[in-house]
């Protein structure tokens, strides 16, 4: 999957849980736009969407902080 | 939704509450009152097998799918919300390192839960720390290779026995996880006595002084200790809850069933007085509810949906209240009868309480569930904008 078809469908489910548009580079945690809970919820939906298994050495905020972030994050997963 | 069962799924329930009837329901008031788990009992349900539900097979465990898993806590929550408990913190410990443990972590220490050997708790609470579970004060240093715990846990059910315990503690000022072993030096437990409800829980407060652990048995990595360890391990103690006050609601019904069927007051069975079926007929509709909803969440985890941690908090908070519902409804039939230990709906009725509480309390849940709900309002809206979008393009 190409990184444009990666970012649509992270876009949706970040949709869920943020009601304003976000910058590509902007920290959804540091921003307060989203919570712990949503941080399992990220997880699984990478996992079921993607079908890869995030684990222990994934565990990095890098992966996760933002949009751009979490594209190259499953980039590397499905590479 | 679907919700039938496998012939599987059917004969392993048969199986767990053969189980629970023979061997725990016709002790499970003396363990309460002894408020204690006798060591032969956990063994003989470490036997089963059982305590390693949740473990694949490769690691020893059963491999159970997350409905076959629920149907175990509703039976062990039929009998005895105390050894549900067992279930549910040792699961939780299991669940955890399934997930977020090293490849060494799970090679060492799952098999061992899985077979009962070792048995785990989480240690996430503390006595000025209960909701607001990030901010836990205990502090963990790394220092040569190791790390120092040192603070406080309380209301560690089963903590007075585990032999393993995950501890979430503040490092580097961001909550982790780590790996503590009773045996560790600094490390102590004391009993608590004396609670309303889960008295054969064998809770206790836990004393880390200084204690020196190993640097691999951080769980996860710094910072990740209370939004995916823990959560990880809270969504699977609430989804042992929600069953298991499923098997509550189910032994308060039975109960209820089988004493207003016998019992008679003005010259005829208490079956006959309308005002005794208002409250049957509740507890069988919120039991169906209940069961409806703890069947969803099931089959959201064998799929891994992320709705998931939403269905569980929903099923979790619906089957507790309605387990206190029920429970609170069997004592009010039962009368003085129901307030005597010659009863169990006694114990019921302090143990749903627990369960309104334990794993997130209902307020938290009701938090996380409205909030949802707004999500799900902001997703309606977003589609009826796109659509109307889409018509005036077309």
């Amino acid at each position: 999957m190409n990184a444009e078809a990666i970012r649509e469908t992270v876009t949706s489910f970040l949709a869920q849980f943020i009601n304003v548009d976000v910058d590509d580079d902007e920290d959804l945690f540091a921003s307060g736009l989203v919570n712990s809970l949503f941080a399992m919820q990220l997880v699984l939906f990478v996992e079921k969407e993607f079908a890869v298994k995030v684990e222990n050495e994934d565990l990095d905020y890098d992966n996760f902080r933002t949009m751009n972030a979490i594209v190259g994050f499953i980039q590397r997963k499905t590479a | 939704m679907e919700f039938s069962l496998t012939p599987e799924q059917r004969r392993s329930r048969d199986l767990f509450r053969s189980f629970a009837s023979e061997e725990i329901a016709p002790h499970a008031d003396q363990y309460d009152r002894d408020e204690q788990m006798p060591e032969s009992v956990i063994k003989k349900f470490a036997a089963t097998g059982w305590l390693g539900a949740v473990v694949p097979k490769e690691h020893g465990g059963q491999g159970m799918d997350a409905l076959t898993f629920g149907l175990l806590c509703e039976e062990i929550g039929r009998v005895s919300a105390s050894l549900l408990s067992l279930l549910t913190v040792h699961g939780m410990v299991c669940q955890a390192l399934l997930k977020w443990g090293t490849a060494e972590q799970r090679a060492v220490w799952l098999p061992r839960l899985a077979s009962g050997a070792t048995i785990g708790a989480f240690g996430l609470t503390e006595p000025d720390i209960g909701s607001d579970a990030k901010s836990v004060q205990s502090t963990a240093v790394h220092a040569d290779g190791s790390y120092l715990i040192t603070g406080g846990k309380k209301w560690i059910s089963f903590g007075q026995v585990a032999d393993l315990f995950l501890i979430i503690a503040q490092c580097e000022g961001r909550p982790s996880a780590f790996l503590v072993q009773r045996d560790t030096p600094g490390f102590a437990s004391q009993a608590i006595s004396g609670l309303l409800g889960f008295r054969s829980a064998m809770l206790a407060r836990l004393i880390l002084k200084n204690c020196r652990i190993p640097e691999e048995n951080l769980v996860g990595r710094i910072g990740f200790g209370f939004s995916h360890v823990a959560g990880t391990a809270l969504d699977h103690g609430r989804y042992c809850v929600a069953w298991g006050c499923l098997g509550l609601i189910e032994a308060c019904l039975s109960a209820c069933l089988s004493y207003t069927s016998e019992r008679k007051q003005f010259g005829a069975p208490l079956r006959g007085h309308q005002l005794i079926q208002q409250m049957i007929a509740d507890m069988i509709t919120n039991s169906k509810a209940a069961r409806l909803l703890c069947h969803h969440a099931g089959n959201m985890k064998d799929k891994g949906d992320p709705a998931l941690i939403m269905e569980t908090s929903t099923a979790k908070y619906f089957a507790s209240r309605a387990a206190m519902q029920a429970a609170s409804d069997a004592v009010q039939i039962h009368g003085a009868n129901g307030c005597s230990s010659d009863y169990p709906v006694q114990r019921c009725f302090r143990d749903a309480k627990i369960m309104e509480i334990i794993e997130g309390s209902n307020q938290i849940q009701q938090i996380i569930i409205a909030k949802n709900g707004y999500q799900q309002l902001i997703m309606e809206r977003r589609k009826g904008r796109q659509g109307r979008n889409d018509a005036a393009d077309a």
